[in-house]
């Protein structure tokens, strides 16, 4: 049987609703969203990989570079504010994350 | 063709499974490891599809980065992760119903798409023939994109003097070495020449 396009859509597109899932069902930790967020991230890149190779184009390889250097650097930004949000209020619910009033 | 489809289907699975774990199981230090799991499948998928170099770049960024950095922060924490999942089933039917409904959306995006001429017509990099994975990369990375590759570093930078900044804390009555002070320090500060007298002490 041939392993086409739709197959690998159909794998990115089931990481992806796990990661908004993940999102929904954790309401209370903040880890297990910034996971969820990376999950996403990751089926964008299936998604780029995938067309860059059936379709024959590089630039989808070079963006996926870039998009693993933003998650990146968004992991390391957001788990120093949750450690520094830690370190004030002693818990990472995201219901208590209010002093904003936002 | 028959090991190639075997292979995407075990990657696949493993992938997707793993993926339902990191989202569902109780202890996240389990969540972790499952995540670093999903990372090692997508990586097969990549190498799959032909992109070994960004295969190879998934395991050293995100498991070697990424995860272990999660893992770092969730066992540092002291935080009772049971009561973290109350509310998990008050959210259930919410969850399901927009995943579900984000599913189908891209589904028939997916189903929608179709390659005609003129979207082939506009391909702008076309992989060269004959030329490893690597060597196509680079040569595209380091000459037409090489500003956007200058300014992935400064973001790479920015985060990281970033998460320094956040986390960096001063405490009060921790002696700190002052290196300025220690190297302009003069002889005559810290030397006293004395004549001693035999048979007496000073």
């Amino acid at each position: 049987m041939e392993i086409g396009l739709a197959h690998y859509l159909t794998v990115a597109a089931i990481l992806f609703t796990l990661g908004i899932f993940g999102i929904f069902m954790n309401r209370k930790n903040v880890i297990i969203i910034m996971m969820s967020i990376e999950l996403m991230l990751l089926a964008v890149n299936i998604n780029f990989v995938a067309f860059s190779s059936f379709l024959g184009d590089l630039v989808g390889q070079v963006f996926t570079i870039f998009v693993l250097t933003v998650a990146a650097a968004e992991a390391a930004i957001g788990l120093a504010i949750l450690v520094v949000y830690f370190r004030n209020r002693g818990t990472i619910a995201v219901e208590d994350i209010n002093m904003m009033k936002g | 063709m028959v090991v190639q489809a075997l292979a995407f289907y075990l990657f696949a699975i493993i992938a997707v499974i793993s993926a339902a774990m990191v989202v569902t199981v109780r202890n996240p230090v389990h969540s972790v490891l499952f995540l670093i799991l999903t990372f090692f499948n997508a990586a097969g998928l990549f190498v799959l599809l032909g992109a070994e170099f960004l295969a190879m770049l998934l395991v050293v960024v995100y498991v070697g980065a990424i995860a272990v950095l999660f893992m770092f922060v969730v066992m540092m924490l002291d935080i009772n992760f049971v009561e973290m999942r109350e509310g998990f089933l008050s959210y259930l039917p919410i969850g399901v119903l927009v995943a579900a409904v984000l599913f189908v959306e891209l589904a028939f995006v997916g189903g929608g798409w179709v390659m005609t001429d003129a979207k082939m017509a506009a391909i702008a990099q076309p992989v060269p023939v004959g030329v490893n994975n690597v060597n196509a990369i680079g040569m595209l990375l380091y000459t037409d994109y090489a500003y956007i590759f200058q300014a992935a570093g400064l973001v790479l930078l920015t985060a990281m003097i970033g998460a320094i900044v956040l986390t960096l804390r001063h405490r009060e009555g921790v002696r700190r070495q002052n290196i300025s002070q220690q190297v302009q320090r003069q002889r005559a500060e810290t030397l006293e020449i004395k004549k001693v007298p035999v048979g007496r002490g000073i």
